[in-house]
C-alpha cells in the first residue's frame, strides 16, 4: 500500500510482464479481508446505515463467506457496484465476489465466464399501477407508458412480454429505482417495471400505497445469486457451499442462536458432517471443520437472514413465495452435505 | 450705471430657492419602473409575465420549503408530522434526512473518530491559500486568519486532540522566523502553502509522517541538486540531473528510510496518525480532495502544456499537441473507467493502485488539457511586441516567459482558468461512476437505500446543490476580484 502509493505507475510498468493469478482463496486469506462487490444502495439488499455499517439481505452473503474463510464476518471491504461497473469489477480482479442481486443467465454465465454459485432470492419481474387507472391485469396494458430501468434484463424482458403478448408499449427510460419512483408518482408512465422485490418496497414507502396495485402476473424468471470469475472452482465452491450452508442450515432448524450447541454434536449426521463434528467437508474445500458453524453464525440461517432485511416483519414486508424451503412449497434445495 | 441698475431692478435674489423634488414620475421607485420594466408595451407584457411566472413558481415550491420537518426518524414520520402541521395532502420538505445523515453528506464513510482531520485539512487550506491568493496584506485577511486560528483552538478542545494546537503553534513559529527575514504578511506564510499538500495527505489518510516527510525531502534534494549542479553544467542539465535525483531518492531512499523511521518513532502521535483507507473517503471530503488537489496540480501543468504547443521544438510540440487533442477527444468518463476498471487488467495481481489516487490522476490530465488551451488563448492574444520587446531587452527564454508574456497572458485567460475550475470541482461528482461515493448521487443513493429514507427525492439534491453553489460562487467571485485588481491599463 505504501509503496504502491508513491510508485504505483512504476510498479506497473515494470512488472507487467505479468503472474500468473494466484488462487483467490491465498489472495483472501493474505489479504485477510474479503472483497465484495455490493449494490450502491438497494433497499433490504444492501444499504449502509448512519454509522456506514452495510447490511442487508446480499451484504449477509459477504458477511457469512467472510466468516467461513477468515473466521471474521466484519472482514469485509464493500465495494460498491453500479450495473454498468459491477461485471467489469468481477472480471479484473477488483472484487473476489460479487453479491449484488445479479440475474442468473446464460449468457453472462458463459460469454462474460462467471460462475453463478446459487440463487439466494428467486425474483421475477412485476408490474406496479395507479389504481384509478383501472387496470387488474398486465395483458391490459396495451398503448401504456412504462418506467423502465436501462440497462438491465428488466428491459429486455419487457420488450419480450408485449411482444409475446402483441401490444405496444411507450418506454420512459429511467436511470435508477428513485428517478423511477418520482417519474410515476409525477406521473410520467403509467406503469412501473422492475423486480417484485424492488416494487414491493417502492410501494411500502408511497405516502398513498393503497391507491397502487401491483399487478398479479410476474413476467420474468430473475434467479438471483452471487457469483465469481471463472476458472477458480475451489473459490467457487466455497462460495456455493457456504451459500448452501445457510438454506441447509434453515431446513436442519440450525440458527444464529443453537448452532454453537448443536456443534457439539448432535444425532443428525447431516448437521454433524455439516457443523464438522463428523467428517472433514472443510479441509475438501480449503477451509477447516468450524467454517460453516462460522458462515451460520454471521447473521443467522437463510430464513433469519431473510426475515431480519426483507422478510414480513421489516417495513418491505415480503413473504416467502418461491423463496420458502423446498418443504415448505418453495424452490429451496440444497444438495446433501456428504 | 449702478443707479440705473439699482432702479431698474426692483428686486434682488440674494439665496437660492430650495431645490423642487422632481416630478413623482421621475423620480425613485416609480422612476426604476418605468425605465426598467415598463418601458414600452411589449416590456410592461413580459414584466407582468414574468411576475406571474415566479408567483406561480413560488406558490408551487414554497408551501413545500415551509411545511419542513427538521426532526424525524424516517420519512414516515416526516408525513405525519406534515400532516398533522398542515393538514391531509400538504406537502412539504423532509429535511429531517439531511439532519441525520449529514455526517454521511460531508465525510462519507470516514470514521467519526476521525471528522477532526477533514476539517482541520480544510482550516489549514485556508492558511496555505492566503498567500497564493492574496498578494497584500489587507485587515479582511488577518481577521480570516485570526478565524481560522479560533477554530483550530476549538477544534482541538473539542476533540481533545492537541495535534491540531501543535500544528498551529509550528506554524507561527516558522511563520514568525520567515518574517523576521524580511518577508511581509501573508508571503512569509508561503513556505506553508507548499507544505500543505504533504501535511494534508498525512490528516486525510494517516499513517506514518514520515512517509510525507520523506515524499518531501525528495523535492528538497531535487533542489540542492539543482543549486549544487548549475554552476557546473548549467542549468538545463543540472535540472535534469536535479529530477534524476529527486527521482533516485523516491525509488531508492524514501520507502527504507520511511520505514526505519516509522519504526523508531512508533505508532504513537504525533507521528502515526489512524490509517483512513481511500474507501472511507466520501461526500465532500472526497469531492475536495479530488478538486482541490486536481486544481492545483492541472495549472502548472497547463502552462507547461500551453507553453510547450507553442515551442518551435518539433518532438515537444508533437507530444504536447497529441496529449492535449487526445485528452480533449475523450470524455471524462471514459477516463475515470479507465483508471478503476482496465488499469487493473494490466496491473499485476494484487497491485493495489489507490482508487482516489487514479481518479486525481486522471481527473488532472483532463482538466490540465483544457487549462492548456485556455492560456494558450491568452498567449495567443499578447500582442507580438511584446514578445519582441522581450527578446529586446536581452531576456532569455524562461526569464521572457516568467517577468513579461506569462503574467499578462494568465491575466487575459484567468476567467476562463477559474470556469474550468469550476467546472472540473462539479465534474468531481462524476466519480460516482466508478463506485466512489460522491455527494451528489453516491451518498444519496446510499442513504436512499434505508427504508427509512427511501421514496426522498429532492431535498439531498437541493441539500447539496446548494452547497456546490456556495462554493463555486466563491471562486468565481474571487476571480471577479482578481481581474479588478489586475486592470492595471484601463485605469
Amino acid at each position: 500500500m505504501k509503496k504502491s502509493v508513491f510508485l504505483g505507475t512504476l510498479a506497473a510498468t515494470a512488472l507487467l510482464a505479468g503472474f500468473a493469478s494466484a488462487a483467490t482463496l491465498d489472495d483472501v486469506k493474505a489479504r485477510g479481508e474479503l472483497v465484495c462487490g455490493v449494490n450502491t444502495g438497494l433497499v433490504g439488499f444492501a444499504a449502509p446505515d448512519a454509522n456506514g455499517n452495510w447490511q442487508g439481505f446480499d451484504v449477509a452473503v459477504c458477511k457469512a463467506v467472510a466468516a467461513a474463510v477468515l473466521g471474521d464476518a466484519s472482514k469485509v471491504k464493500y465495494v460498491p457496484t453500479t450495473g454498468e461497473t459491477r461485471f467489469t469489477a468481477l472480471a479484473s480482479g477488483e472484487i473476489d465476489l460479487l453479491a449484488r442481486n445479479t440475474t442468473w443467465t446464460f449468457s453472462r454465465d458463459a460469454d462474460l465466464k462467471f460462475t453463478f454459485v446459487g440463487v439466494n432470492y428467486y425474483d421475477g419481474q412485476g408490474f406496479m399501477v395507479r389504481k384509478d387507472l383501472g387496470v387488474s391485469s398486465a395483458k391490459e396494458l396495451d398503448g401504456a407508458t412504462v418506467c423502465i430501468q436501462t440497462g438491465t434484463t428488466t428491459e429486455l424482458n419487457l420488450a419480450d412480454f408485449f411482444k409475446v403478448n402483441n401490444m405496444t408499449y411507450q418506454p420512459v427510460p429511467i436511470n435508477t429505482n428513485a428517478e423511477g419512483e418520482q417519474q410515476y408518482l409525477a406521473g410520467a408512465c403509467d406503469a412501473y417495471t422492475t423486480d417484485a422485490s424492488g416494487l414491493a418496497a417502492t410501494r411500502a414507502i408511497f405516502a398513498d400505497p393503497e391507491n397502487h396495485i401491483i399487478l398479479p402476473e410476474i413476467i420474468s424468471k430473475e434467479p438471483l445469486g452471487p457469483l465469481v470469475r471463472h476458472g477458480d472452482d475451489q473459490w467457487a465452491d466455497i462460495a456455493r457451499w457456504t451459500l448452501n450452508a445457510l438454506i441447509a442450515a434453515e431446513e436442519y432448524g440450525v440458527t444464529s442462536a443453537n448452532v454453537e450447541e448443536l456443534a457439539k454434536g448432535t444425532n443428525n449426521p447431516e448437521i454433524n458432517r455439516m457443523l464438522g463434528t463428523e467428517g472433514d467437508l472443510g479441509a475438501m474445500i480449503g477451509l477447516d471443520k468450524d467454517w460453516a458453524k462460522r458462515a451460520i453464525a454471521a447473521s443467522g440461517n437463510y430464513g433469519e437472514i431473510f426475515a431480519a432485511s426483507i422478510g414480513e416483519s421489516t417495513p418491505i414486508g415480503l413473504a416467502r413465495g418461491l423463496n420458502a424451503q423446498w418443504t415448505q412449497g418453495g424452490l429451496l434445495y440444497t444438495p446433501p452435505f456428504r | 450705471m449702478s443707479d440705473l441698475h439699482a432702479h431698474s431692478a426692483r428686486y434682488v435674489r440674494d439665496s437660492m430657492l430650495p431645490p423642487e423634488a422632481p416630478p413623482a414620475l421621475e423620480s425613485g421607485a416609480i422612476k426604476w419602473l418605468r425605465e426598467n420594466l415598463f418601458s414600452g408595451l411589449l416590456n410592461s407584457i413580459l414584466t407582468v409575465l414574468g411576475l406571474l411566472t415566479i408567483a406561480y413558481l413560488l406558490k408551487l415550491a414554497l408551501p413545500w420549503f415551509l411545511h419542513g420537518v427538521w426532526n424525524a426518524n424516517s420519512l414516515g414520520e416526516c408525513r405525519q408530522v406534515i400532516a398533522a402541521n398542515w393538514g391531509e395532502g400538504a406537502h412539504g420538505a423532509c429535511w429531517a434526512m439531511i439532519r441525520e445523515r449529514w455526517n454521511q453528506f460531508l465525510f462519507g464513510f470516514y470514521p467519526s473518530s476521525e471528522y477532526w482531520r477533514p476539517i482541520l485539512a480544510l482550516l489549514l487550506l485556508f492558511l496555505a491559500l492566503a498567500p497564493v491568493l492574496f498578494d497584500e496584506m489587507s485587515k479582511k485577511l488577518m481577521g480570516a486568519v485570526a478565524v481560522v486560528g479560533v477554530l483550530v483552538l476549538w477544534l482541538s478542545a473539542y476533540n481533545g486532540q492537541w495535534l491540531p494546537v501543535g500544528i498551529l503553534v509550528i506554524i507561527a513559529g516558522v511563520t514568525a522566523f520567515v518574517g523576521s527575514r524580511g518577508r511581509h504578511w501573508p508571503q512569509n506564510l508561503m513556505w506553508f502553502s507548499l507544505v500543505f499538500p504533504a501535511l494534508a495527505f498525512w490528516l486525510l489518510w494517516g499513517g506514518t509522517i514520515w512517509l510525507p516527510v520523506m515524499v518531501m525531502a525528495g523535492f528538497i534534494v531535487g533542489g540542492i541538486a539543482l543549486r549544487i549542479a548549475t554552476p557546473m553544467i548549467g542549468l538545463m542539465p543540472a535540472l535534469a540531473f536535479a529530477v534524476l535525483a529527486a527521482f533516485f531518492w523516491w525509488y531508492f531512499a524514501a520507502g527504507p528510510a520511511t520505514d526505519a523511521l516509522a519504526a523508531m518513532s512508533g505508532r504513537n502521535q504525533p507521528f502515526w496518525l489512524r490509517r483512513v483507507n481511500s474507501d472511507e473517503f466520501g461526500g465532500f471530503v472526497l469531492a475536495f480532495t479530488i478538486g482541490l488537489s486536481g486544481i492545483a496540480i492541472s495549472l502548472p501543468m497547463g502552462i507547461v502544456l500551453a507553453l510547450g504547443r507553442q515551442s518551435d521544438m518539433l518532438l515537444v510540440k508533437a507530444l504536447c499537441v497529441g496529449f492535449i487533442e487526445f485528452i480533449r477527444g475523450v470524455p471524462l468518463i471514459t477516463l475515470l473507467f479507465t483508471a478503476s476498471l482496465l488499469l487493473n487488467y494490466f496491473l499485476p495481481p494484487g497491485t493495489n493502485f489507490d482508487i482516489i489516487l487514479r481518479v486525481i490522476i486522471m481527473v488532472t490530465l483532463f482538466s490540465a488539457a483544457y487549462i492548456a488551451e485556455v492560456i494558450r488563448g491568452g498567449l495567443a492574444a499578447l500582442p507580438r511586441g511584446q514578445y519582441e520587446a522581450a527578446d529586446a531587452l536581452g531576456l532569455d527564454y524562461w526569464k521572457a516567459q516568467r517577468l513579461i508574456v506569462m503574467p499578462q497572458a494568465l491575466k487575459i485567460s484567468i476567467p476562463g482558468i477559474v470556469s474550468s475550475f469550476i467546472g472540473l470541482f462539479k465534474d468531481t461528482t462524476l466519480v460516482v461512476f466508478v463506485a466512489l461515493l460522491d455527494p451528489l448521487k453516491g451518498i444519496t443513493d446510499a442513504v436512499r437505500a434505508s427504508i427509512q429514507w427511501k421514496g426522498i427525492y429532492w431535498e439531498p439534491y437541493i441539500f447539496v446543490g446548494a452547497i456546490f453553489f456556495i462554493i463555486c460562487f466563491s471562486m468565481s467571485r474571487y476571480s471577479m476580484f482578481l481581474e479588478n485588481k489586475l486592470k492595471r491599463e484601463h485605469r
